[in-house]
């Protein structure tokens, strides 16, 4: 069975379509790459999935563990087991990382009819995780994302990711703006994450994360479908030749 | 303000003040003469409507009634008590000052008229005083202890009128902190008008916190006089309460001196939450620093009117002004209006009001964490009204305002 099962969706944002009906299936333990040029529509994709209503879907369906993800709103979605990393995580002032990640980790627990963490196992929970990505504690105590450097607000992503345990998790340009040494220590992250239940779409511009996350599939997204598929060697083709020839070949079979 | 005829309300409030009021003659009858209710029509008045209050009828309370002020103590403050039941002074609740240094005296009738008044309600509260209590902090006192007023009202249709007078004398130190509260059952008019004077080198600190119920109108006037190196701060904290008018006058007559004036406000249903606040920078090298924030939701309404004047002579003043707002409703309002005049050259002044919503792209973040729409709105709202919560000094008195918010779900702790 598909963990998620996205079929000829159609989405846009002030009328204008971005996607334009794309099909797309992830079994449980599978890493998909989406690749593509700038514009192309990844980040709304993972906008749509992830539950932001300024995008309207106009058509297509995806179901999610069996459910139709459309139906739900956002919190719903996370609690179901659906993790974003968003390509720019936003600064929250004066909510601190502590409070935030207390309040989520509390309602993800309700959801499974779990009691809350005692404190003390939450403050463990949060070092060991913390840890994973090699996250200062003092990061832990700050506001969300406040002052964070671009590579910490991803590692910050991924550290949240760790906490929340989704069985989907969504990478947009986790790897945009990070040094090799981030990017390793990402990738390291994900990578100890990965389990023959979770799954991962990791949206990515250049090939480069992918010799670290090593993924199953590579699709290609063009003027909002997807116009190519293959496996880990067509990110390496893509690498070396660019997306023009995907651009042309996407073209002559409108 | 020009009136030619009398209002019904007006004659109606003046029968219930019969003959028998103390100022048959002077400052206040001539206040009388001079005004009716302020309307809408008047500057200071724009945005607050009156009518709820004086069409109904409020009485004064003949007798200091019994009320057990237990569950208006704040936790773990260990603080002298005044407390007021229906605007009268309730000596066996009250737990006086016991140490040197501060006194506090009851009287039933005010000494004084003001020289002059500004409008009718100012003059009602001295006309119909319900009772009076003068705190004296002598010279170079050191109070231990915090003094808590508690206004508390038990009975429908109360009109109570309080005063306070409090003078920290020369280089004295004294924390107070006020708070209204009511009963279930309680409808009520307070006019409570507190004067304060702060002496050269003296520090005083007043947490008021306003925690009175929607069918409660409260009005409170406070005038502030300091002087040479004189501190003074002011929190002024509406947690709940049907129609709430704050009135803070500070008058900074002398060199050096320091005035912090903070507060919140979250209304919520049809509550109603006015700030008006006046700082006079008079002469020269004195700070004041006004923040003040709002998150108002339902169809709750706020007025936020900030004057501040720098005088000719009041060169190297520091003036900071700020009133922030989040409008959780479309139904909601807040009306905001900076006044600033600097007559000086060399001063640094700033003011900044806005208006806005919670940023949508943290709620969307916040819910794509699992957290519910109200729980996500908690955390920004508290996070908003966060640096104004931290201005109050005393763990104690932070810790019970918080403890308010969150039982009404307005935080998360
Ligand atoms: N809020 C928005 N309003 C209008 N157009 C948008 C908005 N967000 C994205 N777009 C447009 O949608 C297209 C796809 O954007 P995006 O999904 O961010 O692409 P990618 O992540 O592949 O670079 C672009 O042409 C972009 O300009
Ligand atoms: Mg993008």
């Amino acid at each position: 069975m598909n963990l998620i099962s996205i079929n000829n969706l159609h989405a846009r944002i002030e009328e204008k379509e971005i996607l334009r009906g794309l099909t797309l299936d992830v079994k449980p333990g599978e890493v998909h790459a989406i690749m593509g040029p700038n514009g192309s529509g990844k980040s709304t994709l993972a906008s749509v999935l992830a539950g932001r209503e300024d995008y309207e879907v106009t058509g297509g369906s995806v179901t999610f563990n069996g459910k139709d993800l459309l139906e739900m709103p956002a919190e719903e979605r996370a609690r179901e087991g659906l993790f974003l990393a968003f390509q720019y995580p936003v600064e929250i002032p004066g909510v601190s990382n502590m409070n935030f990640l207390k309040a989520a980790v509390g309602e993800m627990r309700k959801h499974k009819g779990l009691e809350p963490l005692a404190a003390k196992d939450f403050l463990k929970l949060v070092k060991e995780k913390a840890a994973l990505v090699e996250l200062q504690d003092h990061l832990a105590n700050r506001a969300v994302n406040e002052g964070f450097s671009g590579g910490e607000k991803k590692r910050n992503e991924i550290f949240q990711m760790a906490m929340l345990e989704p069985s989907l998790g969504i990478l947009d340009e986790t790897d945009s703006g990070l040094d090799i040494d981030a990017l390793r220590i990402v990738a390291n992250g994900v990578n100890a994450l990965r389990s023959p239940e979770r799954s991962f779409i990791v949206i990515t511009h250049y090939q480069r994360l992918l010799d670290y996350i090593v993924p199953d599939f590579v699709h290609v997204l063009y003027k909002g479908r997807i116009v190519k598929s293959g496996t880990k060697e067509l990110a390496l083709e893509l690498e070396e030749r660019g997306y023009d020839w995907i651009k042309e070949e996407a073209e002559a079979n409108v | 303000m020009e009136t030619t005829t009398i209002s019904q309300a007006k004659e109606k409030w003046m029968a219930a003040l019969g003959t028998s009021h103390a100022y048959a003659s002077g400052s206040v009858a001539e206040a009388f003469e001079r005004f009716d209710f302020p309307t809408t029509r008047d500057e200071d008045w724009k945005y607050t409507r009156v009518a709820r209050i004086t069409n109904k009828t409020w009485v004064k309370s003949d007798a200091v009634e019994a009320c057990d002020v237990q569950s208006f103590l704040i936790p773990g403050l260990d603080a002298y008590t005044v407390v007021f039941v229906n605007g009268r002074y309730n000596a066996a609740q009250s737990f006086l000052p016991t140490e040197q240094g501060i006194h506090v005296s009851h009287e039933t009738k005010l000494a004084n008229q003001r020289a002059s008044y500004n409008h009718f309600f100012q003059a009602y509260a001295d006309a119909a005083c319900t009772d009076v209590v003068n705190v004296l902090v002598e010279k170079n006192a050191r109070i231990s202890k915090s003094v808590h007023f508690i206004h508390v009202v038990t009975n429908a249709q109360v009109l109570a009128q309080p005063r306070i007078n409090l003078i920290a004398m020369h280089g004295a130190e004294v924390k107070c902190i006020e708070s209204f509260v009511g009963t279930e059952s309680a409808k009520s008019f307070t006019n409570r008008t507190l004067d304060i004077e702060v002496q050269e080198n003296a520090s005083l600190i007043w947490d008021k916190i306003q925690l009175e119920n929607d069918a409660q109108f409260l009005m409170n006037e406070e005038n502030v006089r300091i002087t040479g190196n004189g501190r003074f701060t002011i929190n002024t904290l509406t947690i709940d309460g049907g129609w709430v008018r704050n009135a803070l006058n500070i008058s900074l007559d002398g060199q050096n001196i320091e005035a912090n004036l903070n507060g919140f406000y979250m209304p919520r249903r049809k509550q109603f939450v006015d700030n008006h606040t006046k700082v006079d920078h008079r002469l020269p090298h004195c700070n004041s620093n006004e923040l003040y924030k709002g998150v108002l939701n339902d169809q709750s309404t706020g007025v936020f009117n900030g004057k501040v004047y720098v005088h000719l002579d009041a060169q190297k003043t520091n003036a900071f002004q700020s009133c922030a707002n989040i409008l959780l409703s479309d139904d909601a309002t807040m009306n905001t209006k900076p006044e600033l005049e600097i007559y000086a050259d060399d001063v640094k002044c700033s003011h900044g009001t806005t208006t806005g919503q919670l940023d949508e792209e943290a709620l969307f973040y916040l819910k794509s964490r699992g957290i519910s729409e109200d729980n996500a709105r908690r955390l920004l709202t508290s996070a908003f009204i966060g640096d104004v919560v931290s201005k109050i000094e005393n763990d104690a008195v932070r810790e019970y305002v918080t403890q308010q918010l969150v039982q009404r779900e307005l935080l998360v702790a």
